[in-house]
């Protein structure tokens, strides 16, 4: 344990409630959200050997918001996300969680316990495990090497499970390796995975891509059922399921926004029209 | 189903049963080996058609040793999909520190190889190595800080796959070209050999032989039933995790790094434990214990007995160094290409070693 670095067993010791209050020495502060706002990008640019993959972004999403963001491939989107989550340092720009704690200072798994979740593109599940153990492991908790040799799943953790299992209604799977799982009962043990985390702030990248009719009206309630408790921004390029959920968009190109506001707005936009339409 | 199975025949059903025990067989098969051989060997006259020689127990011994080093890979390997190609370095480190206070145990002060190179005092890093006990921490320290800097490195880096492979591998061969130098203080080329006694044991008795042999079988069962426990507990599901997906478990909130670490430095104790255990027993450690070649040899274990199943590899040390013992009576020259292609055929035809396979035949048939 000694090797450890001091600053992240701070936060591995402190344990993880949920709140940012543990952090409170180690980050600027506590999430702030007064002025209304729960992230903050700031004329962000990252590029990759020259090609700007986010070309001075400005965006910020509520607390409690439904952020839909949409946007031909590769407009910067999922690079946007690897931003927000620490996978990618911008070049210049800045990224706020609340009011005070700028994202860009912290490793992957440092934003996470700080209460910003992230569901990928291509759904990522420990295959090798249970259903069962994938939520178990995504479970707030501490995260520490010690932690994970001590543990024992509480009679609340297990009610807890029980709960997402439900929500994401993967009960009758619970035992089955998640590796048999299909693509859309993937995506949501990934959603269940992240809502154990019990984020402020959830990131989803394409989360109805691969499913089907069915199972995307089910994913929207599911989504309609997380505002207000959650912060949300979701990429989808199924437009049918934006609409569904949707009460603000932002459309990206070339790595910046073109637009923003209804779904009806944004459609109606010209230079919209053009970036779906030109290609 | 019950009197299905009764009316099948005896073959049949001795096969259902067996099956799914290879666990509990495997672990009957070393605890009979472990009380008649060394048995065998101490009470046995020379001369009694069922005496066990040195040569045999001491092969013995040395292949539960090397289970314990496949075991330790695979935690790692299996387990966690860091494949090392250097895990002969921690065996060796282990052996040369169980070494050198072998070589305390002479009259003289100087070990002999000291002496010749006309060496006048001890070195620093040689001090209290006559008592057994700070050779005890060395053995178990050394390889621990080793493991530790050098994993502290390359996973804080990122450091993966491929490149982390070839990193261990160049990692064990500079230690070899190190430890080959007379001037590094270990006996160059010769290393240690000729050792007398073992706490006062003279260590070529059958006594002290059955002992040695016992505590290897002991090391590879605490260590099996250690596994077993590990990987069975959270713990060892975030190390499947970052086998698996771990990107994912990092934006779960964890860090690989820690978890990655201590599996590393474990598996790297674990290593040095073996070795420490197998140079009594052999008589000599030098340094192409070292040599890439070895390290190799351990993964290919790790490989034809199945990774990520903790019997698997304890099979694998087994049969290739059943084999290997074999070969290097009958046809010496032949043993690399026959290693070879063991190595090929595991991976073309075994993907999951012979405990795969195993397991695959016995649920095809139920
Ligand atoms: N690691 C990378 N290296 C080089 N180019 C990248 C990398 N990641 C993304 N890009 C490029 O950046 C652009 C934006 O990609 P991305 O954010 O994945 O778009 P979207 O998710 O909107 O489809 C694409 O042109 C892509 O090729
Ligand atoms: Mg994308």
């Amino acid at each position: 344990m000694t090797l450890f670095s001091p600053k992240t067993a701070v936060v591995e010791r402190e344990g993880w409630d949920g709140e940012a209050k543990g952090l409170a020495h180690l980050v600027d502060g506590q999430l702030d959200t007064r002025h209304g706002a729960i992230l903050y990008l700031e004329e962000v640019c990252v590029s990759f050997d020259g090609f700007k993959a986010l070309n001075h972004l400005n965006l910020d999403i509520g607390v409690g918001e439904l952020r839909c963001i949409i946007g031909p491939n590769g407009a910067g989107k999922t690079t946007m996300m690897d931003v927000i989550t620490g996978k990618t340092r911008p070049d210049s720009g800045a990224v706020f969680f609340g009011q005070t704690i700028d994202l860009t200072r912290y490793r992957e798994a440092e934003i996470a316990q700080l209460g910003i979740g992230r569901k990928f593109q291509k759904p990522t599940v420990f295959e090798a495990m249970t259903v069962f153990e994938n939520l178990q492991l995504a479970l707030a908790g501490p995260r520490s090497v010690w932690a994970s040799l001590r543990a024992r799943l509480t009679g609340e953790q297990r009610d807890r499970i029980e709960a997402l299992l439900l929500r994401v209604r993967l009960q009758e799977q619970r035992h089955r390796v998640a590796g048999l799982l299909s693509h859309g009962q993937k995506q949501w043990l990934e959603i269940g995975m992240l809502l154990a985390q019990d984020p402020r702030l959830l990131l989803l990248d394409e989360p109805v891509a691969g499913m089907t009719d069915a199972e995307t009206e089910k994913t929207a309630e599911l989504l309609l059922s997380l505002k207000g408790h959650h912060s949300l921004m979701v990429v989808e390029h199924d437009m049918a399921f934006v609409e569904a959920i949707a009460e603000r968009v932002t459309v990206l190109a070339e790595g910046s926004v073109l637009a923003e506001g209804s779904l009806a707005q944004v459609q109606a936009d010209e230079r919209v029209i053009e970036v779906y339409l030109g290609r | 189903m019950q009197s299905e199975l009764m009316s099948q025949p005896y073959s049949m059903r001795l096969w259902a049963w067996l099956g799914p025990q290879l666990g509990p067989l495997l672990l009957a098969a070393l605890l009979l080996l472990g009380v008649a051989l060394p048995l065998a060997h101490a009470l046995l006259p020379a001369d009694h058609p069922w005496f066990i020689s040195a040569y045999t127990l001491t092969l013995a011994g040395k292949i539960l040793c090397y289970a314990v080093v496949a075991l330790a890979l695979d935690l790692v390997w299996g387990y966690t999909g860091l494949l090392s190609l250097g895990h002969g370095l921690f065996f060796a480190l282990g052996g040369y520190g169980m070494g050198m206070y072998l070589m305390r145990q002479g009259d003289a002060e100087l070990p002999a190889f000291m002496t010749f190179l006309d060496w006048q005092t001890l070195p620093w890093f040689w001090w209290g190595s006559e008592h057994f006990l700070w050779a005890l921490v060395l053995i178990v320290m050394v390889p621990a800080l080793v493991a530790g800097i050098f994993g502290w490195l390359a996973f804080r880096s990122r450091i993966k796959g491929v490149y982390f492979s070839i990193i261990t591998q160049a990692l064990t061969f500079a230690a070899m070209l190190l430890f080959f130098r007379n001037e590094t203080g270990f006996g160059g080329n010769n290393g240690f050999t000729d050792f007398k006694t073992l706490l006062g044991f003279g260590i070529a008795e059958p006594a002290t032989r059955a002992v040695l042999f016992l505590l290897s079988l002991a090391l590879l069962v605490l260590a099996w039933l250690g596994a077993r426990w590990l990987v069975n507990s959270p713990f060892g599901r975030i190390l499947t995790a970052v086998r698996d997906a771990e990107s994912r478990l990092m934006f779960c909130g964890y860090s690989p790094l820690y978890f990655k670490l201590t599996i590393w430095v474990l598996s790297a104790v674990l290593c040095a434990l073996a070795g420490a255990l197998y140079v009594p027993q052999v008589g000599i450690i030098n340094p192409s214990e070292m040599s890439p070649a070895n390290s190799i040899e351990m993964v290919i274990w790790v490989a034809l007995g199945g990774r990520g199943t903790l019997i698997g590899p304890m099979l694998g040390a087994g049969l290739v160094n059943g084999a290997k013992s074999w070969f290097t009576v009958a046809f010496p020259e032949y043993w690399l290409f026959f290693l070879g292609f063991v190595f090929i055929a595991a991976t073309l035809f075994l993907p999951h070693g012979v405990v795969g396979w195993w397991r695959r035949l016995w649920r095809k048939s139920a």
